[in-house]
């Protein structure tokens, strides 16, 4: 028996409620007005180029990402530009953002909107690069971090394998899922113009044993492609981040501080692939994603296809409209997304799924004094300890934060999820993190 | 038996002999000289090692007094919770002369409590306004707005602040108040300010009890009290003492320049601005407008 | 989203865990033993209770479990032969002084029953240290039974004696007795397979980690094997050590309690092998004819220690290409 890949530290395996693994991937048709924002991305927001009553079209550029850590936004709907001021964020705060009134649905004449697979690649790596940051491109999982930052390769770094993450391992979202079932070829595709772009021989795919349908489908379709291998991985959360994720296909560990470029990768999502596929072989720049708009609530849960800039009220009544005992509202999945304050917040390139938690699925337990149990310590896939690292953050000791290394922390909340004392203590190291960073900014300045 | 008695009394009081020459070698071979006019300092500070002062409590303040004093300069210290007396005290001992310093207090700038800016979500993280700050916007929607959780009741070191449960908003209490400023430190949103307490008995303050930079009509959405940036008070003031100026539609309160006059109180359309006493009626026109609105 | 594992979920199966070990010890020492156990929870939930309602004034918290899993240890590492009044001086000493003075659930740095066993062993040598014979009066209530040595009692008066162990073996229990539990001693001591099944449930569960009894028990076996090698007269052999006295008791329950073991895995492997290593220091040199108490609570002092020098692995250090 051949082991099955996995990371071999920490991790946790929550109940995976993937309710809508079924449900093929619906077109949700534009709202009547969307807000788009400009900083959906990791980095400096992008300035708008469009002014009040400009006439947009899908595809048009109303946000340019000037800094070297930005991206595009495009219009995702056609219509007339409304305002050009601030909406809603998923945390509740107001942003930039331009707000487009829908008329009809004309796209801009350049993009190929015909379903056939353009499967030979003309562009050059440099052109890939560039228009994928000119269609504004960022990483689909949920970060949101700008693709071609991530192309751009310094000197004296050497990069072998472009790894592709269609682990999913968030409980309930299946978006990447019916991705690589039903849009499989341009993923493949998709992947072929990353590897092209980032010059490797090696592509590797890693979906988890509980989507088969997918690894069989990948699989099949791969034998296509002899530069693509796609591997199977038991499933364990968070196999879906980066580091975990080279870690268990590759074996290689990035050490903290370091990106995945120190150990010669690139890690990008199935659905990052398949907009670079829509970019280079259609002409078409990201103006849509797909959404899991899931609970056991909702009568009818499902995956959409969502324009980019739809307000979550919008995707809720598609998947069956609020109900009374809806207590919460996440974007993203249960373990990393957060509650949102306000049902006007817009879908961004970023958000991943639409969970609606019920009264009691949202009921929190009392926090209780620690036990020293442990299992923090032993879920921590980075090794770290959080339940001293909580501590720490209550009083207030930063430095000592950073000398257990906070700031190796990434976010992915098993601790949270594990500790049977309901202790919050990802929210502590986040707050931690803020502040080692903060004390760090100021003894360099 | 009586013996053994005694080489036990002797044998454990060599032991303790011996341990006591080692100790008191030690203790004068590593012995630490210090000035002695830092304890005596200290000895005049409070006591409470608050660190308003910016410094790792009294005896760390006396040291910077004590340093300072010999360098000839004593300005730029002073000691929050022990007021000018204090330090008045430490200048006679050092023989310089103090420049008197007013007496100040904490003051919240928000009003955003549950009856002004009702709750629009329920909050279910740590109990603590660090984290529910770097979570979301807060209860009311109003980014700028007090998060009701109390970090700076912990974080006052005399229990002059208190929650409200009513308003949900913290109150200072103006009798334990040392203006230490730990609740400035502590306050994630930073809406507490260190002001001079007033002249009088009455301690005759105004001030802008809102930090909202948002444009008038999204902040007013969220709070029925939040400055809307109109520049009435502005326009008020500047016909007496010119301590009110605008910036990102905020109106702030010098509190260096105003005379506590409380005109510019009646003008706020929405009741943005307090005093610590009943400001004066209205003009007459003012009034009449009034009127006709209602 | 959260996992199911609470603090009381966690504790009420320690409870379940224990309770093969109550039902071995109610079969060999009769219902005493049932009243016994049921004393000590009753006291160390009362005590709680007591201190967090009318001392701390805060919302009581004893059906978290926890007091009663350490009146049900206490109960166990104590001889039948005490009396009542003593078990509940040793409950709310546990309780009282090595928990709630400590601060509480998770923050006491000694097991409380183990404390409280000492407490106890000093204040009441004469009924700490009589052991009543297994399946005597089973029904009785009263203290009033036939007494004997523990096995390693009998191995300590032996030696003392200056007769090699092989003249007593014939009075010494098999191997099969010991693990059953038909010997005398401590209540819960006494079957080693009663408490092999309460700890695969709690590893069923994940209460426990395994390092922890493995190690504690294989130093153990190491280190009396050794001496046993070495002069077999006078050191009784690693499986009698390891299956007479507390030592399946301690390495199962004891050494596992979560608020007084360390955090990190490495720590948690250090720690066993110190108790492991004390254990048998105490056992072949010291005074005591049983040393499990006095190791794990030695141990217990340098948790603090181990947590602070033994930090788990980081990813990305030391592993990297």
């Amino acid at each position: 028996m051949v082991a099955v890949k996995t990371f071999p530290m920490g991790g946790v395996h929550p109940p995976e409620n993937k309710l809508t693994a079924d449900s093929p991937i619906q077109v949700l048709d534009p709202p009547d007005e969307v807000s788009i924002l400009l900083g959906q991305h990791i980095g400096a927001p992008a300035e708008p180029v469009v002014q009040k009553g400009d006439k947009v079209k899908v595809g048009t550029l109303i946000g340019e990402g000037k800094a070297f850590i930005s991206a595009n936004v495009h219009s995702t709907v056609s219509g007339t530009v409304k305002r050009v001021d601030e909406a809603l964020d998923a945390a509740g705060f107001r942003k930039p953002a331009v707000v487009i009134a829908v008329e009809g649905d004309e796209w801009e004449d350049d993009i190929d909107r015909s379903p056939d697979l353009v499967t030979e690649i003309t562009a050059t790596p440099e052109e890939i690069i560039d228009r994928i940051k000119a269609a504004g491109i960022v990483g689909m999982g949920g970060a949101a971090f700008p693709t071609n930052v991530k192309y751009m390769v310094p000197e004296g770094k050497q990069v072998d394998t472009l790894v592709i993450n269609g682990v999913e391992c968030e409980p309930y979202l299946t978006a990447d899922h019916r991705l690589m079932l039903e849009h499989t070829d341009e993923i493949l595709v998709g992947i072929e113009v990353l590897r092209k772009a980032l010059r490797v021989d090696r592509a590797v795919v890693g979906i988890e044993l509980n989507k088969p349908d997918a690894i069989e489908a990948m699989t099949q379709g791969a034998e296509r492609f002899p530069n693509i291998e796609v591997y199977g991985l038991k499933v364990q959360y968070p196999q879906g981040a980066e580091k975990q994720l080279i870690k268990a296909i590759l074996d290689r560990e990035v050490p903290g501080g370091k990106l995945p470029l120190d150990v010669g990768c690139v890690v990008n999502n199935v659905g990052t692939a398949l907009a670079a596929y829509h970019e280079i072989q259609k002409n078409r720049p990201l103006i849509d994603r797909v959404v899991t708009v899931t609970g056991t609530s909702l009568s009818n849960r499902g995956n959409f296809l969502i324009r980019i800039g739809t307000p979550f009220a919008r995707a809720i009544e598609a998947a069956g409209g609020m109900t009374d005992d809806v207590a919460k509202v996440i974007a993203g999945g249960p373990m990393m997304g957060k509650a949102v304050p306000d049902l006007s917040v817009p879908v961004t390139k970023g958000t991943s799924g639409i969970l609606l938690l019920t009264k009691a699925e949202a009921e929190q337990r009392e926090t209780v004094p620690c036990i020293r149990c442990s299992k923090c310590v032993e879920v921590c896939p980075v090794g770290l300890e959080p339940y001293l690292l909580e501590k720490l953050a209550r009083v207030e000791y930063w430095e000592q934060s950073d000398e257990h290394d906070v700031l190796d922390c990434i976010e992915c909340g098993s601790c949270t999820y594990i500790c049977p004392s309901n202790r919050p203590l990802l929210d502590y190291i986040k707050v931690s993190k803020v502040k080692v960073h903060e004390m760090r900014r100021a003894s360099t300045s | 038996m009586n013996e053994l008695l005694i080489y036990s009394a002797l044998s454990l009081g060599g032991v303790a002999a011996g341990f006591a020459v080692v100790l008191y070698v030690i203790s004068q071979r590593f012995k630490v000289e210090e000035d002695p006019r830092i304890d005596e300092v200290t000895q005049m500070l409070p006591g409470i090692n608050c660190g308003a002062c910016g410094f790792a409590g009294c005896s760390g303040f006396a040291e910077a007094l004590v340093e300072a004093a010999d360098s000839g300069d004593v300005s730029g210290l002073s000691c929050p919770p022990g007021g000018s007396e204090t330090m008045t005290q430490i200048g006679e001992y050092f023989g310089f002369e103090m420049g008197s310093t007013h007496k100040t207090i904490a003051v919240l700038r928000c009003g955003g409590s549950c009856s002004n800016a009702p709750a629009k979500t329920q909050y279910q993280g740590p109990p603590t306004c660090a984290i529910a700050h770097s979570l979301y916007v807060g209860i009311n929607g109003c980014p700028h707005s007090c998060l009701r959780l109390g970090d700076c009741e912990i974080a006052c070191p005399f229990d002059a602040i208190v929650m409200n449960s009513d308003s949900g908003l913290p109150e200072v209490i103006p009798e334990l108040c040392t203006s230490c400023g730990a609740c400035v430190r502590a306050c994630p949103r930073d809406l507490f300010e260190i002001r001079p307490r007033g002249k009088g008995k009455a301690e005759r303050r105004v001030w802008i009890n809102c930090r909202n930079t948002q444009p008038g009509g999204v902040a007013r959405k969220n709070c029925k009290v939040a400055c809307i940036g109109c520049g009435k008070c502005v326009r008020v003031c500047n016909d007496i003492v010119q301590a009110i100026s605008m910036q990102n539609n905020l109106a702030y309160i010098d509190p260096h320049k105003c005379i506590a006059c409380g005109k510019c109180v009646p003008v706020c359309p929405t009741n943005a601005i307090v005093a610590t006493f009943e400001p004066p009626k209205p003009k007459q026109a003012k009034k009449e407008t009034a009127d006709t609105q209602a | 989203m959260k996992s199911e594992l609470t603090v009381r979920s966690i504790m009420w199966g320690v409870v379940i865990a224990l309770l093969p070990v109550f039902a071995a010890s109610a079969l060999v020492f009769g219902i005493r033993a049932i009243m016994a156990v049921l004393v000590t929870s009753a006291a160390c939930v009362a005590t709680e209770y007591v201190i967090q309602r009318f001392f701390l004034r805060r919302q009581p918290t004893v059906d978290d479990g926890s007091a009663v899993v350490t009146g049900m240890l206490l109960a166990f590492n104590v001889s039948i032969a005490v009396p009542m009044w003593q078990l509940v001086v040793g409950a709310v000493v546990a309780i009282g002084v090595a928990k709630m003075a400590f601060g509480g659930i998770g923050t006491n740095p000694f097991n409380p029953a183990l404390i409280g066993r000492a407490f106890m062993t000093v204040s009441f040598p004469v009924h700490m240290n009589t052991w009543a014979l297994p399946r005597d009066q089973l029904l009785s209530l009263g203290v009033d039974r036939a007494t004997g040595a523990t096995p390693l009692g009998q191995i300590a008066d032996a030696l003392q004696l200056g007769e090699p162990l092989s003249a007593i073996a014939a009075d010494l229990p098999s191997h099969t007795e010991l693990f059953l539990g038909t010997v005398g001693g401590s209540m819960g001591e006494i079957s080693a397979l009663a408490v092999l099944i309460g700890g695969a449930y709690m590893l069923y569960r994940r209460l426990i980690p395994l390092e922890t009894p493995v190690v504690f028990l294989g130093t153990l076996a190491l280190i009396t094997g050794l001496f046993w090698l070495f002069d077999p007269d006078s050191y009784a052999d690693p499986l009698f050590h390891v299956l007479a006295g507390g030592a399946m008791l301690g390495a199962w329950f004891m050494a596992t309690d979560m608020a007084t073991s360390p955090m990190s895995r490495n720590g948690r492997i250090l720690f066993a092998a110190g108790c492991g290593l004390l254990t048998a220091v105490i056992r072949l040199f010291g005074g005591f004819p049983e040393g499990v108490t006095y190791a794990i609570l030695i141990m217990n002092a340098f948790v603090p220690l181990i947590d602070n020098k033994l930090r788990p692995p980081r990813f990305g250090k030391g592993a990297a290409r």
